[in-house]
């Protein structure tokens, strides 16, 4: 007989028994224990048909395969750039990557992307031992020349870009600003210097009332009010 | 003179008032306070980041590092020199070893886990408060773990057995007294810290640990609800 012990969107800490029996299947941030599910993160429980998984809510970025990110470039060797993620790990990028120009045997590399710059590029590969592959090749993957750079708690990243990239598209709008949103916390903004404070503003705004509904809403008739002064 | 009461007219197996709060560090990556009458721990917690020195590095699983620190005017006697000593560093060990089981440390290879716990006041109890501290940041950095750590000292004091000793209990000067300091995995109910000072039977120890888990376990739901109440609003 299945049991399960918690409501749905409920905060868990780690150790708290979440449902007990063997029809419910453990989740991310769950394991199981005999007959028992166990939450091993701080986070927002959900059940999800039979499967019961667990939101993060607090911690750093762990780097996943797919995810776009913006990186800074820390090393440049003989075949490729060692990149800064935001994480515990730094990311490889190599040559054939990089770009799909012809790049000369013995070539300096820093003419392409130099010591310091940042760039937007996406997660092909991590290993168990968390080497991380990054590649160029993609839409929207660019070196990123100009603007600012600001962090955001990375667990509040899928409440800036919104539902399909709504809400990030929205600040774009209104701001009239070029925005780059990398899934590790980190958020490229380009704008005239006023429109940019108004980003970041947003932003902020976005990051610390991200657990409240309708956001999308107040966040539109923010952005109105302020823009029309 | 035998001991009757306690100074402080508490119940034998009752703690000092605790109060827990979480995320009290903004810049860290997780964070807590942990007070138990006067002594208070905050802990700060930072990582999964790169480890260095390099040789400290181990693929198969992180590295836990703790950090124990008493602030100068903490105490009630004299003034604590600053920086490391024997007492912080072996205090810093223990702490490590008690939170070490609870760590899913697999999950950051070649990585550290950084924890800082400072103590601007002290009364007895303070590597207990650490560790409950501590556990508390290491959830709030949203780190994998298998339970929370639950801490308390326990001991005799003459031929009663007394929870949570306060300094004029630990420096009872007319019969004998025994420290033992306990850390408790609630949820797995194993005992992840053990130190004993003093002279205490083995009956009287068996019995002291029952009250320390029991005692762990109050603590356990101070803990909880306070990070729950962190994202009250968000439910």
């Amino acid at each position: 007989m299945t049991k399960i012990q918690i409501k749905d969107k409920e905060i868990s800490v780690p150790g708290e028994t979440l449902a007990i029996g063997m029809d419910v299947l453990p989740g991310r941030g769950t394991y199981r224990d005999g007959e028992k599910i166990v939450a091993n993160r701080l986070g927002l429980a959900m059940v999800d048909g039979r499967t019961i998984k667990l939101i993060q809510l607090s911690g750093r970025y762990a780097p996943k395969t797919g995810d776009t990110i913006i990186c800074k470039v820390i090393d440049v060797g003989f075949n490729g750039w060692r990149l800064e993620t935001n994480s515990a790990y730094s990311a490889m990028m190599s040559m054939k990557d990089a770009t799909s120009q012809f790049i000369q045997r013995g070539a300096n590399l820093t003419q392409f992307y130099d010591l310091g710059d940042h760039v937007v590029c996406k997660i092909v590969n991590v290993t168990s031992q968390k080497l991380i592959d990054v590649t160029m090749k993609g839409p929207g993957l660019r070196k990123l020349r100009g603007g600012r750079i600001i962090e955001v708690d990375p667990n509040k990243v899928p409440r800036i870009i919104g539902k399909q990239g709504s809400m990030v598209m929205m600040i774009k709008d209104a701001t009239k600003s070029n925005i780059s949103v990398g899934q590790n916390g980190l958020i490229w903004i380009d704008a005239e210097p006023k429109n940019e404070l108004l980003a970041i503003n947003t932003i902020r705004k976005i990051e610390n009332e991200s657990h409240t509904a309708g956001l999308t809403d107040k966040i539109k008739g923010y952005l109105e009010k302020k823009v029309q002064k | 003179m035998t001991y009757k009461e306690r100074i402080d007219g508490r119940k034998f197996d009752e703690t000092r008032p605790i109060e827990a709060k979480v995320g009290v560090i903004k810049r860290a990556d997780g964070s807590a306070m942990f007070k138990i009458g006067n002594t208070w721990a905050y802990a700060a917690v930072y990582g999964p980041r790169n480890l260095h020195p390099k040789f400290l590095q181990n693929p198969e699983k992180g590295l836990l590092r703790c950090s124990y620190n008493m602030m100068p005017f903490s105490s009630t006697g004299d003034r604590v020199r600053p920086g490391g000593s024997r007492r912080s560093k072996e205090i810093s060990l223990v702490t490590q070893k008690s939170l070490n089981p609870v760590l899913n440390l697999e999950e950051y290879p070649n990585s550290v886990v950084d924890v800082f716990i400072e103590l601007p006041q002290t009364e007895a109890g303070s590597r207990c408060a650490g560790i409950c501290a501590a556990s508390m940041a290491l959830a709030d950095a949203g780190l994998d773990m298998k339970d929370l750590v639950c801490a308390v000292s326990v001991g005799r004091v003459d031929d009663k057995l007394l929870v949570d000793l306060d300094y004029s209990e630990e420096s009872y000067e007319d019969g004998p007294v025994a420290d033992v300091p306990i850390a408790f995995m609630p949820n797995i109910n194993k005992i992840s810290l053990l130190q004993m000072d003093g002279e205490v039977k083995k009956e009287e120890l068996m019995k002291l640990i029952e009250m320390g888990k029991k005692a762990c376990m109050k603590i356990y739901e101070i803990q909880k609800k306070a990070l729950k109440d962190k994202y009250k609003v968000e439910v």
